[in-house]
């Protein structure tokens, strides 16, 4: 049996992140995928801190968490608002036909 | 503990009155205009509560998690009084566009709200609550034009790069609290040695974070996509608004729990801080829409801004302050002037419309001009003062290499400034433009142009104001 300290969990913790942080730039495909890859990265940060929280002895990180618990929640919709928005104008939703501003 | 709420008026104020305006919006019909008005008044409002509880010294409320003190009292100022400008300037324009609703206010005081509690946030929680409000009410903000596809565009970019950066934000602020045991910002700078590896990652996360919300380089990419795409009332907001938030929590960040970092985060400041003013430089050199142009212009000033803050002394992050309280008003008369270039019930937007302008529309032009000399920086206009304080309070720590780079930089982007000087007064006139201003647009155009002109009579007062922000 090997013991899990803190370090396994902050490896978790940084996988995931990085997961997310590379599923928002290499998609080429859905928009939707990186609503789930922002949601990633707020899971991330939620293993982060819970496992500081636990091994600190310090109850302030579990608090942060649910704020961003609620947060993400929010933000999910909004941005389910904006992608509904964006595909009634353009009937897209796919990553390389947002190209209307450049320049 | 009740008796600290006296010092937070402003933000219950402002929160009981966003409900008041949404429960007005809901039962009245036909409410919209009501609604605005009321807004601006309350924005008033909140200005005068703000003034009125001035705290002796600086006071730390609720577990030490919010702070008011002269810098928060100053910058709080700054955001209400742009703020009730961009309302008053951008009435008309809303009404032509048809997104004259009730949300519109609503959602500005709600980002001005968030904003309050950032810029007075003094712990990581209360910090994030209120950054994310504000970025919130702003997507939506961004694709308010939802018929457009332009706007919808804007609004979707603003979201996903504002949440990655959040999300990045939050990444570092989870390794701040784990390697320091603590949220506030206080205990983070007892606790914080620079021999972690983990909290020179956490700084960097939040740096990075922090730098796309004020859109510096390398993390600049949204700012040209959603300051074109959005209504042009909101490109304002964005242009000022948000900006001085940003620049507040980057002060309060740098100096006060990572001030013992600084020589970590100083080699980052002053990248970020020349990337983006040559960047700012070169790039709006090809631009054709002036809401893209001055985007472009906002990276360069921010660039000069993180100059006066990358020197770690009280005179730079004063000057730094004394440069986006002018950045502001100089934005404010910029957008006036574009909010007067309507023919037919359409706005135009783009650097050739402007053409010949001088022989129709002598006054517009005049202010123009003004303020384009004042944003290339030369003098006697508030733009050349801003950049003078800058230069000296870098040059006083002898940065060379910046005061260098910004005095590059300065030229290069004077060249585009004065383009538009010369399309507006020496190319062939176009057809008229409508005149039938509202008071609100004449009113800012003719302040922030006369602020910019007649600073130089009395440069000592904002000076004197900004010189007893002490933070370090």
């Amino acid at each position: 049996m090997i013991d899990i300290g803190l370090g396994h969990y902050l490896t978790l913790g940084a996988i995931i992140f990085t997961i997310g942080i590379v599923g928002i730039f290499l998609n080429r495909k859905n928009i939707i995928v990186i609503l789930m890859s922002i949601e990633l990265i707020l899971l991330a940060v939620n293993i982060n801190l819970v496992s500081f929280s636990i091994f600190l002895n310090n109850l302030i990180g579990q608090v942060f968490t649910l704020f961003i618990l609620t947060v993400a929640a929010a933000e999910a919709a909004i941005g389910l608002a904006i992608i509904i928005v964006y595909y009634r104008n353009s009937g897209t939703v796919a990553v390389e036909e947002i190209n209307k501003l450049k320049g | 503990m009740i008796e600290n709420l006296n010092f937070i008026y402003p933000e219950i104020f402002i929160s009981l009155s966003i409900m008041f305006l949404l429960l007005l919006g809901v039962f009245k019909k036909n409410s919209s205009g009501l609604i605005y008005n009321l807004s601006i008044i309350f924005l008033i409002f909140t200005l005068a509560l703000i003034f009125n509880y001035p705290p002796k010294s600086n006071l730390y409320l609720f577990n030490n998690t919010y702070v008011i003190d002269y810098f928060s009292i100053f910058m709080k100022i700054l955001t209400l009084c742009s703020g009730i400008f961009v309302l008053v300037v951008s009435s008309k324009y809303l009404k032509i566009f048809k997104i004259f609703q009730i949300e519109y206010s609503i959602l500005i005081l709600c980002s001005i709200l968030g904003m309050m509690v950032m810029i007075s946030s003094y712990d990581l929680i209360v910090f994030y609550v209120g950054l994310e409000l504000q970025s919130l009410s702003l997507y939506v903000l961004a694709s308010f034009n939802r018929d457009q596809t332009k706007s919808s565009e804007a609004g979707l970019k603003y979201f996903v790069l504002s949440a990655l950066s959040s999300g990045l934000l939050l990444y570092g602020c989870s390794l701040i609290y784990g390697f320091t045991g603590s949220t506030n910002f206080i205990t983070i700078s007892e606790n914080i040695y620079s021999n972690q590896v983990g909290l020179t990652f956490g700084i960097v996360f939040i740096l990075v974070g922090l730098a796309f919300k004020i859109s510096a380089v390398p993390f600049h990419m949204w700012a040209p996509d959603v300051y074109e795409g959005s209504p042009t009332s909101v490109t304002l907001f964005f242009a000022v608004v948000p900006k001085v938030a940003a620049l507040a929590i980057f002060i309060r960040f740098l100096y006060v729990p990572f001030v013992n970092m600084i020589d970590q985060w100083q080699i980052i400041i002053i990248f970020l801080s020349i990337a983006s003013m040559i960047f700012g430089a070169v790039a709006a050199i090809g631009q054709k829409n002036l809401k893209r142009l001055v985007a472009y212009s906002s990276i360069g000033h921010m660039g000069f801004v993180l100059a006066g803050l990358s020197t770690g002394v009280n005179e730079g992050i004063q000057s730094s302050i004394i440069y986006i309280s002018i950045y502001l008003v100089m934005n404010l008369g910029l957008f006036s002037c574009l909010f007067m270039m309507k023919r037919n019930d359409t706005y135009y937007e783009s650097i050739e419309d402007l053409s010949g302008l001088s022989k129709n529309h002598p006054l517009i032009s005049l202010s123009l001009l003004i303020i384009l000399f004042s944003l290339a920086g030369i003098p006697p206009m508030a733009g050349f003062f801003a950049k003078f304080y800058i230069f000296k309070a870098v040059i006083k720590e002898s940065m060379y290499f910046l005061a260098i780079t910004g005095l590059l930089s300065t030229v290069i982007s004077a060249f585009y400034y004065l383009r538009i000087i010369k399309i507006i007064y020496f190319d062939p006139e176009k057809e008229k433009y409508d005149t039938d201003y509202n008071i609100g647009l004449k009113i800012s155009l003719s302040l922030s142009t006369l602020l910019i002109l007649l600073y130089f009579v009395f440069p000592s007062m904002l000076v004197e104001i900004v010189s007893r922000i002490n933070i370090i």
